[in-house]
């Protein structure tokens, strides 16, 4: 185990800033990906069925 | 088993909704291993103390960046020699995908770059390569967006996507044809400088970042295979539910 504490892993020894300004893109990046993915197929499944709708 | 059979989206569309799924339960696991690892296990760099960390996501992001468009231009040579609508539809899944990586990999090189060089950016090769990477990975989606016919859109796409693949080896090759501030490659083909717990927690996440990948460009290609196909019987049962 790496760290005495809770405050020592938060800390990164002087690098959290750099250490977690990284990872807490990456979650950012992650997390919009996913809701960007979900609401273009719901919204494309939306504009499809009524396009076939229409053509019906 | 038939390759051709899994090639027609009618058949690709219910493999790649079953297989999403344990993709994204395996992007879990190996995330928490890797993690772990990374966090837990590996012991401090001896040179750069606890922001060497950050390499457990910037390695694994910029491999992950070039694979990307490499496999996007294969998808392209196929699609544009075969015509086969799925290369060309797996070229545009994988497309946003590849972006963000490419801007994680810059993102997480700044902040590594910031305490360990004192700049957040410098125009060394290294860099510079995988800024033009992004800026491909964006002209290819504008492009794709730009043109209404999905045919032209789709040859017109996959031809950017041959030429600008020439920056791959460009980017790879960078540390030793110039000189770079950027460090060279810690792992090579058969020997590598690092500690072997933190080349395992590296490729672990890696590992993941494929998994994540492929489940992303799975989900994606699914909505646009139904664009594509909305006009199809089967394409129609499974938009109003009775597939």
């Amino acid at each position: 185990m790496n760290w005495g504490s809770w405050e020592a892993f938060w800390a990164m020894g002087g690098y959290a800033l750099y250490v977690w300004g990284s990872y807490g893109m990456t979650v950012l990046c992650v997390v919009g990906e996913i809701w960007l993915l979900r609401r273009h197929r719901q919204r494309t499944l939306a504009t499809l069925r009524r396009l076939n709708q229409l053509s019906q | 088993m038939n390759l051709y059979y899994y090639a027609s989206p009618a058949t690709f569309y219910p493999l790649a909704g079953k297989l999403i799924p344990w993709f994204v339960a395996l992007t879990v696991l190996f995330t928490a291993i890797g993690l772990y690892i990374g966090f837990f296990v590996a012991p401090t760099d001896f040179q750069q103390g606890e922001g060497y960390r950050i390499i457990y996501i910037h390695v694994p992001a910029a491999w992950m960046s070039m694979f990307i468009y490499v496999v996007m231009a294969f998808w392209s040579a196929i699609g544009l020699a075969f015509n086969t609508r799925l290369s060309f539809i797996m070229t545009r899944a994988l497309a946003p995908t590849g972006a963000m990586f490419t801007f994680l990999a810059l993102w997480t090189g700044a902040f590594w770059g910031k305490p360990m060089w004192g700049a957040w950016w410098v125009w060394d090769a290294r860099l510079t390569s995988e800024l033009i990477l992004l800026f491909l990975y964006v002209g290819f989606m504008a492009l794709q967006a730009a043109i209404d016919d999905t045919r032209r859109a789709d040859r017109a796409g996959a031809l950017l996507n041959l030429v600008g693949v020439i920056n791959i080896p460009i980017i790879y090759f960078s540390v030793k044809w110039w000189n770079t501030l950027h460090q060279g490659s810690s792992v090579k083909p058969g020997s590598s400088s690092m500690a072997e717990i933190m080349l395992w927690g590296m490729l672990v996440m890696a590992i993941a970042t494929w998994m994540y990948t492929i489940a992303v460009a799975l989900a994606r290609s699914r909505t646009l295979i139904l664009e594509r196909e909305r006009q199809t019987e089967w394409a129609r049962a499974e938009l109003e539910g009775r597939a």
